[in-house]
């Protein structure tokens, strides 16, 4: 078995568009166009990039919500790539999924019972008594009254949702949680909240996180390492205490350079990226960044660059071909 | 039955619609009523005293020997024969209007059609049949095959139009290119040569019209589980193993339900008028069957007797237009745009 809980090789998942008459392929958007990365049981791991970039597509295919089109997905050392939906049963219950949108991701018709309770009937866990008692645990350990489970999920905030889906994807004691944004939908005094839920999950459960989101502060402060990605790749993977100080890549600095400073009397010099992310249905040649980039050399339009390695004392890859050459902000 | 509360709620938005709940149920009632057709409209007494003994000629068969009588046949309580007979030794009990829907009435003081009378309180149609009796039973045969019709239509179309959405793709494209196809032949057409091919009783003619009629609720179900199916919630449920059929019933059918309920009402008036209009036209129920479509016909060939027109139409227009009334409050209960 390999060091990591989950491992991913060359990872594409291609959406075709259908139209015409005939309903032929008139294109494919390039959503995920070779991921490789691996996750450590225990540790968090950070996915972050530009909305469009891959990341959702990423954390659903890893789930296998999404087929992937090529590539492997090892979880546990079992290939799960292609596996049908019945044997993926069993994993299932060991990774799970937090989502985004709290006011989307509960049925509005079941009460809270009925949406803790479907895990546990799905894989036919329990007596009633015990499915019972296991709600009420639940319910305890992400915060919320015994007395919610017989409330529909409109009659809480958006905060107590997250923690009724957070309930949900840890009702299965899974190791593995792909976490999707769970917190950039909700109020900013509510999103330390579910944050400290989380890192309080993850010590009592010891749960793996993979944790999916737009904005890096958050991401820097709750993950060990960081994925940032770019149109459907990997650009730059560094340990979370030094991407401020070592970014390698220049979206990741331009990423870094956007975090906000709390203190008035600090000026930095921002890089604003110029243009907009170009389609994932026409990704541009060579380096997927070139257009926006501010160092862009000729090799650039034309070569595609590795994933590389660039540290001897720590795992820091980076996908640019002038990677720490270039100048620091 | 328990409700929850969303229900509890569209209830009494129900029930504040006076005109809906009204209507709701007085249509059950006139329903109820017409269900009991035997009891209310039938030629045979309900309750027969002979000898010291209790008969109930409406359900069973008694010869007219039972009687006294003569023939080994069943009695015909209609002839003064077999009446007297009976009235010597005990007493008989009529229903209330003592005409079935087959029933012809041979004292007729006019030639057939008569107007009414005290015996027939809505005349007589042209064959001397009592028009009251005939309404009663056609009532009940109309809304029974409409229910059935809606019954068996909805569960098609919601099924065809869940699995279209659901799966989307293919499936979706087929599906549609054969329903835009299937809903272009002419319908009423198809079944005239049908029903001419195959003698029409009830439930084939259910089934002729069932084969063209499945549609009305696939686009909105279509569309419906479309929409669901990538709902964040599915996905949760994906995610946690439960499998395609479950997803469907439990996390999207629900939705397609309101938009669905909303509709039953005006399909049931819609599936009683195709019933109407094929027995006007003389393709649909059985010659000698109670039915509304015929006794129409029956005004529009007997212009000099208005009260087979006017009756078929009353009962005709009100039973839609109660059903329309039905139809607008529980769309109104169900609409959440006024619930919150």
């Amino acid at each position: 078995m390999s060091e990591y809980l989950l491992e991913v090789k060359d990872l594409k998942k291609h959406f075709a568009i259908f139209g015409g008459i005939f309903l032929r392929q008139i294109a494919t958007v390039f959503a995920l166009d070779g991921i490789s990365f691996g996750v450590k049981q225990g540790e968090t791991v950070g996915l972050v990039g530009e909305s469009g970039c891959g990341k959702t597509t990423l954390g659903r295919t890893l789930l296998r919500l999404y087929n992937p089109t090529a590539g492997e997905i090892h979880f546990k050392g079992q290939d799960i790539t292609s596996i049908s939906q019945s044997s993926l049963q069993n994993t299932r219950r060991e990774m799970q999924m937090i989502f985004q949108d709290p006011y989307e991701s509960l049925n509005s018709r079941h009460t809270v019972r009925q949406i803790l309770e479907e895990p546990f009937l799905i894989h036919q866990i329990g007596t009633t008594l015990e499915r019972k008692k296991r709600i009420d645990h639940l319910l305890e350990v992400v915060g919320l009254p015994a007395s919610a489970k017989d409330r529909y999920p409109h009659e809480f905030s958006g905060g107590q949702r997250q923690r009724i889906g957070i309930a949900r994807a840890i009702a299965l004691d899974p190791q593995l949680v792909v976490c999707d944004e769970p917190v950039s939908a909700l109020d900013v005094s509510i999103q330390s909240q579910i944050l400290n839920l989380l890192l309080e999950l993850q010590e009592r459960l010891g749960l793996t996180y993979i944790f999916i989101a737009h904005d890096l502060s958050v991401v820097k402060h709750i993950s060990d390492r960081i994925i940032v990605m770019y149109l459907g790749h990997i650009v730059e993977m560094i340990k979370s205490t030094s991407i401020v100080e070592n970014p390698l890549h220049p979206y990741t600095q331009a990423l870094v350079s956007a975090i906000p400073i709390a203190d008035p009397t600090v000026r930095k010099e921002k890089i604003i990226l110029q243009g907009d992310v170009p389609s994932p249905i026409k990704p541009p040649r060579g380096c997927r960044f070139h257009t926006r980039c501010i160092y862009v050399q000729d090799i650039c339009r034309t070569q595609f660059p590795e994933l590389k390695n660039y540290s001897e004392t720590e795992e820091h890859r980076v996908a640019c071909h002038f990677a720490g050459e270039l100048g620091r902000h | 039955m328990k409700l929850n509360r969303l229900n509890q709620e569209r209830w009494h938005k129900f029930k504040a619609n006076r005109r809906g709940y009204w209507s709701l149920w007085l249509f059950l009632s006139l329903f109820i009523v017409s269900l009991l057709a035997e009891v209310i409209a039938n030629d045979k007494p309900l309750l027969v005293r002979f000898q010291s003994e209790f008969y109930f000629p409406f359900l069973v068969e008694y010869a007219e020997t039972e009687f006294g009588g003569e023939f080994e046949m069943e009695a015909d309580y209609r002839d003064e024969f077999v009446r007297e007979l009976i009235t010597e030794k005990g007493w008989i009990l009529e229903a209330p209007i003592p005409f079935s829907y087959t029933t012809i009435n041979h004292d007729l003081p006019s030639p057939a059609p008569s107007p009414p009378s005290d015996v027939n309180w809505l005349g007589t149609d042209d064959k001397g049949r009592d028009v009251v009796a005939r309404l009663i039973y056609g009532f009940r045969i109309s809304v029974l095959f409409g229910l059935f019709l809606t019954f068996f239509s909805s569960i098609i179309g919601i099924a065809a139009g869940a699995v279209q959405g659901y799966y989307g793709g293919r499936i979706d494209i087929l599906g549609q290119r054969f329903i835009e196809v299937w809903s272009g032949m002419p319908t009423l057409f198809l079944l005239i040569i049908l029903s001419s091919v195959v003698q029409p009783n009830f439930w084939w003619l259910l089934g002729i019209t069932l084969l063209f009629g499945w549609m009305a609720l696939v686009g909105v179900v279509r569309a419906e589980f479309l929409r669901g199916r990538n709902f964040a919630y599915v996905l949760a449920a994906k995610a946690l193993g439960v499998g395609d059929r479950q997803i469907m019933f439990r996390h999207i059918l629900p939705n397609a339900m309101v938009a669905s309920v909303t509709f039953l009402p005006f399909i049931l008036g819609g599936s009683i008028t195709t019933l109407t209009s094929l027995d006007f036209l003389g393709f649909g129920l059985p010659v000698g069957s109670p039915s509304l479509g015929e006794l129409l016909a029956q005004g529009k060939a007997n212009l000099q007797a208005p009260w087979l027109g006017i009756s078929a139409f009353f009962i005709l227009a009100s039973m839609l237009s109660l059903l329309v009334f039905i139809g607008e409050a529980v769309r109104d209960a169900f609409d959440p745009r006024k619930s919150y």
